[in-house]
């Protein structure tokens, strides 16, 4: 790994333990979930770096559309990855946190269903690149999707507030969150961005390192 | 060519190919039939469960043979290297694109009135009050589906796993547009005004103009090779 990565990952390491402790240990009970609302500290920012991670997808898919270099095409390609790794933390932690509160793993909530279908959205990105061989190509169908899936990311994030459901609306918008929690969620979520930030720089290097073996094999 | 010239010129090139095959109504008109025979045995006899269930039945009908209708929409153009030929088309490629949604809406009305009036026959619907709404909000749905959809099958029609790929890329995004367009379908089936939940309505708009906005700004990069 780089110099950058290297770097973005001991802070990313030492901030996430940090955010851990101050999330298991040092923040308090919620009033009324008590100590399974901790889930909190690792399910909020996960989903706001998979949000971040999609607006990096929209915004570099019309980049590459636009003046069509690679590089463009890497990023996108990255942080659609590691966009749906983060969705998937999100829906995994979001499960466990719903089991004791409310009582069932999955419900078909309009959030936990549209943040489902929004997993799904990228998934198909990912397996519409795999099975294009051609990377302009590939880079230039990913991109229509990367850019129309932003569209149904904002649909999802509004689904709650239209329709009535389940699940609570965002604390954070409401501004019903308590300072004793603001702080470790706001260590979480910075140790989370720069995880994304590590992720991103390890796949886009992993991504142009790839890209220049086959060009060397075709050349060769 | 002009941008809506050219639209018309697709369009029309499309219908003659079907009114001399026959082979894409003829085809989606018998797999309608089994589909609304298929939803009879799913649901058993009892048709008060038929009727229930019947906004999302039918709009899952409309799915299933709309993807087919897609699919076929630029698999004709493989024959022959027609695709090719389009490419080179002259002026705005906006314009192949406008051709295709419009004749893609067309069949798929079509085959989607063919179902509502299979469906209201067999399960005993009364549809003649619901007709004047249903009619709009099934074009509504359609145009929302059918914008994406034609984008999807012009990525997907050269691809090997196009038959899986199309549905899976096709269905999450389109979702924002089946969610109101079955929920108004319900509130037409029950002869209620669409104004009760304008919500809805303005939803399946907006992403209606949404989705045909960024397919025709995104269809020329996909038809570039």
């Amino acid at each position: 790994m780089d110099r950058l990565g290297v770097t973005l990952g001991l802070g990313a390491g030492a901030l996430v333990v940090a955010g851990l402790w101050m999330g298991l240990v040092q923040a308090p009970p919620d009033a009324v979930q008590g100590e399974v609302q901790r889930i909190m500290y690792l399910h909020v920012p996960s989903i706001l770096t998979a949000y971040l991670a999609f607006t990096v997808v929209l915004v570099c898919s019309i980049g590459y559309l636009v003046r069509g270099t690679r590089g463009w095409d890497r990023l996108a390609h990255a942080s659609a990855e590691v966009g749906v790794v983060f969705t998937a933390i999100t829906l995994f932690t979001g499960a466990i946190w719903g089991k004791p509160t409310w009582g069932v793993w999955w419900t078909w909530d309009a959030r936990l269903t549209g943040t489902a279908v929004l997993f799904l959205v990228y998934l198909g990105y990912l397996m519409l690149r795999s099975v294009v061989e051609d990377q302009d190509r590939a880079g230039r169908y990913a991109a229509v999707v990367g850019i129309l899936g932003f569209f149904d990311m904002i649909f999802t994030h509004m689904a709650v507030k239209w329709f009535r459901t389940l699940h609570q609306p965002s604390s954070l918008e409401r501004g019903t969150i308590d300072e004793a929690f603001t702080l470790p969620l706001a260590v979480n979520l910075v140790a989370f961005l720069l995880l994304y930030a590590t992720f991103m720089a390890g796949r886009v290097r992993l991504a142009a390192l790839d890209e220049a073996v086959e060009a060397r094999d075709l050349g060769g | 060519m002009n941008f809506l010239a050219l639209a018309a010129e697709i369009l029309r090139k499309d219908l003659r190919i079907e009114a001399r095959s026959r082979e894409g109504v003829n085809t989606l008109l018998f797999f309608s039939a089994l589909l609304v025979f298929l939803f009879r045995f799913a649901l058993g006899p009892t048709e008060a469960q038929v009727r229930q269930g019947a906004p999302g039945l039918l709009w899952f009908a409309f799915i299933l043979t709309g993807l087919w209708g897609m699919a076929r929409a630029f698999q004709i153009e493989r024959e022959n290297d027609c695709l090719e030929a389009l490419r080179l088309v002259p002026g705005d490629l906006g314009g192949l694109y406008l051709g295709k949604v419009v004749g893609g809406c067309c069949v798929m009305v079509a085959t989607e009135l063919a179902i509502v009036v299979m469906f209201g026959l067999f399960f005993h619907l009364d549809l003649w009050p619901a007709g004047a709404r249903l009619v709009p909000v099934l074009i509504l749905g359609t145009v929302g589906f059918v914008a994406i959809g034609t984008l999807f099958a012009a990525i997907t029609a050269h691809l090997k796993a196009r038959e899986v790929l199309l549905p899976l890329l096709l269905l999450p995004l389109v979702i924002p547009v089946l969610l109101p367009a079955s929920r108004l379908t319900e509130l037409a089936l029950a002869g209620e005004s669409l104004g009760a939940e304008p919500h809805w309505l303005r939803l399946l708009l907006v992403f209606d103009l949404v989705f045909l906005v960024l397919g025709y700004l995104t269809f020329p990069f996909v038809m570039e090779d």
